[in-house]
């Protein structure tokens, strides 16, 4: 099965790349945003570096969202789920394959955006960095994993553009809400102890949510 | 392939009502009828693509829906394309061709491209590419994998002459080589060259079902003319 | 010529709810009686005055709304997966409206409560934070059913989020809780005290009682309305 969807996301990721038009708005989002969200606040009365994570966590949601708007839009083009549906893959293959492509997605607008945050928001380097990438990575996962599956759905309905986030965001809550909490602590020098029950939170949403939205993925098909 | 009482139904319309039938290896049924008969909505229960209400579907004893190995030997030609329209011809043959787990994916593609003649054009956008020559790709694609059981809706529509020829030559190699065919199609002439049972559906049931050597043509135009006219 | 005639003879008409459901007026009247109850007969809260009072409406509605509506629309469209009746759908679908409706009610009275005590139209707490989650996420779910006209895709849709959705409730319970504990609230005053005079305690059960049978009068209304509507889709769809 591993096998099967690694050959969707694989595909996935050739169809990306090879017009890279979502990609690289996706990405100038995120890096306007970024630079937007600076001068929106009153930085004498907040430091920017304080602000920092705040940021990334909103900007990464949203530009997160543009990305899982195309995910299944190619599929429906010209009925090219048959073939997918026809082959002798399981249901679950796909969905995993196209939550897969969505990670990279997702990572590869982080890998710009998160040197963009440190460098705006004039973050200290060092171990808190590699902590952030982190916790960026476990929640890209969580809101990948539910994003795949609404846009498998809100893809077949006439609103599909304001579908996905009405349905997506209530469940970026506790993700958003446990990133932003832990990062802003390991990033301040806080002790991890007091990170780990949000940390707790994030990793335990992944397992719920990637496993309930694999199996959930085939009710999503018309058969 | 063994189909056995498929009902399939949409909202509070049957649009397949107990269709029964069974297809040896080298057979090829010929199946006409009006549009909205149900003959699209079979073909999907029979590619493993939609659930049948009730009945079963069997490809060499084992149930299509729920065996990923049962699909393995089905081929789907259907109304779209379904092809990748930003990804080449090749490669979508390609990644149908992995899919199926084939040994050597872009031999295989390569050829199923030489089978329908769009070699030269293997590298261009499928989006690029006219109808037809989608066309002869999307069939490239179903047959990329040898399948036992190959279902054709409507495959002959927007094919030239000479991708039409490629066709006839593609399933008739197919079929002599011990492959089950099921053609749907409106073109009386083309379907019944290569058929060796023909029928006609009709709401949803087989109205006529007869092998080859047995039907009067001139009977079945009319009565495929008279259905079609008086299909309300 | 076979003429296509559907085998199946069409399915009798549902029953037709009679001008008024009995049930809706009984529960409107008994919340009315206890609320002449709570005003005249309850002792008036000692700390938070007048205001209190409201809690009978707020409290009731708010566990109502949480571990009755929402609940009963995470069973259903579990079971709808599992069993696949139309039935089942229907009844999740009523549930998540008429769920809304408390939750509103619930979003409308704590405020209110909120600004006679603390002086503040809204603030952060934890209860009424995930109150406001739970309306936004029945909200995406009545939206969705109205996006998907296909019924019985939609039926598979709703299900499939009402299950998530269940699964997401206690993860938000649990973030906001976690973030209230971390950010003290501007003024701490507990909403309700954990012993109550004998009074107060009967008039919250007589509430209770009371919205609970608003509740199911309610359900059944919508589910009626539902029913009676797919009956008709069917009919005309059969027609075409």
């Amino acid at each position: 099965m591993l096998a099967a969807a690694w050959l969707v996301a694989r595909k996935d990721l050739a169809i990306e790349f090879r017009t890279r038009t979502a990609f690289l708005s996706a990405l100038v989002f995120a890096l306007l945003g970024v630079t937007i969200f600076y001068f929106a606040w009153d930085a004498t009365a907040v430091a920017a570096a304080d602000l920092a994570p705040g940021v990334l966590w909103v900007i990464f949601t949203f530009a997160g969202l543009l990305g899982l708007q195309r995910s299944f839009g190619s599929e429906l083009a010209d009925r090219a789920v048959d073939g997918l549906l026809g082959a002798p893959i399981s249901r679950e293959a796909i969905y995993l394959g196209k939550a897969l492509a969505n990670l990279v997605f997702v990572m590869g607008i982080l890998v710009v955006t998160i040197p963009a945050v440190v460098l705006f928001y004039n973050l200290p380097l060092g171990a808190g960095i590699g902590a952030l990438a982190g916790i960026a990575a476990l929640a890209a996962v969580g809101l990948v994993a539910v994003g795949t599956l609404f846009s498998a759905m809100a893809v077949n309905t006439r609103m599909a553009e304001l579908l996905l986030p009405m349905l997506s965001l209530p469940f970026f809550v506790p993700v958003v809400m446990a990133a932003a909490q832990s990062s802003a602590r390991l990033m301040a020098g806080r002790p991890v102890a007091e990170a780990w029950p949000w940390l707790r939170i994030l990793v335990a949403f992944d397992i719920v949510f990637v496993t309930a939205c694999t199996l959930a993925f085939p009710f999503t098909l018309d058969e | 392939m063994q189909a056995e009482g498929l009902v399939r139904t949409f909202g509070g319309r049957r649009a397949v009502d107990g269709v029964s039938f069974t297809l040896h290896a080298g057979d090829c049924l010929a199946l006409f009828g009006p549009n909205g008969a149900g003959k699209t909505t079979l073909l999907r229960m029979l590619a493993g693509l939609l659930a049948p209400g009730q009945g079963t579907v069997r490809v060499n004893g084992v149930p299509v829906k729920e065996g990923a190995a049962a699909r393995a030997q089905v081929g789907l030609v259907s109304h779209a394309s379904m092809l990748y329209g930003v990804l080449t011809a090749r490669e979508n043959v390609e990644f149908a061709a992995r899919l199926y787990g084939l040994p050597d994916p872009s031999g295989a593609a390569m050829r199923a491209l030489e089978l329908m003649r769009v070699e030269d054009r293997a590298d261009a956008a499928a989006r690029t590419l006219s109808r037809g020559l989608q066309q002869r790709v999307s069939i490239a694609r179903a047959m990329v994998h040898a399948p036992k059981l190959l279902l054709c809706d409507e495959p002959y529509t927007g094919l030239d002459d000479a991708g039409s020829a490629a066709l006839t030559a593609a399933l008739t190699e197919r079929r002599e080589g011990g492959a089950a065919l099921l053609l749907v199609t409106h073109n009386l002439a083309e379907g019944l060259v290569l058929a060796t049972q023909a029928a006609i559906m009709r709401r949803g049931r087989f109205v006529r079902h007869e092998a080859r050597e047995l039907l009067d043509v001139r009977v079945y135009q009319a009565q495929y003319r008279e259905l079609a006219a008086a299909h309300d | 010529m076979t003429s296509g005639q559907l085998s199946v003879s069409p399915p009798p008409p549902p029953p037709i709810p009679s001008q008024r459901d009995p049930l809706v007026g009984v529960a409107l009247l008994g919340i009315a009686a206890i609320y002449v109850r709570a005003l005249a007969f309850t002792p008036i809260e000692a700390r938070q005055g007048a205001a209190q009072k409201i809690m009978y409406i707020h409290a009731t509605s708010a566990f109502i709304a949480l571990y009755v509506a929402f609940v009963l629309m995470a069973i259903a469209s579990a079971l709808y997966l599992w069993l696949k009746d139309e039935k089942l759908d229907r009844v999740a679908e009523s549930a998540a409206e008429v769920g809304l409706c408390f939750t509103t009610v619930v979003l409308v009275t704590g405020p209110i409560w909120g600004k006679t005590i603390w002086g503040a139209w809204w603030t952060w707490d934890a209860r009424l934070t995930a109150t406001l989650f739970l309306w936004f996420i029945i909200l995406a779910y009545l939206l969705l059913r109205g996006a998907v006209e296909e019924r019985g895709r939609r039926a598979r849709y709703s299900a499939v989020l009402g299950i998530l959705a269940s699964f997401l409730v206690p993860f938000i319970h649990l973030s906001v809780y976690l973030f209230r504990t971390l950010h003290p609230m501007p003024i701490l005053l507990k909403p309700s005290s954990p012993s109550l005079p004998n009074e107060m305690l009967v008039t919250f059960l007589l509430s209770f009682a009371a919205f609970t049978l608003l509740f199911i009068a309610l359900l059944r209304l919508r589910y009626r309305i539902a029913t009676l509507r797919d009956y008709v889709a069917d009919r005309e769809q059969e027609r075409a």
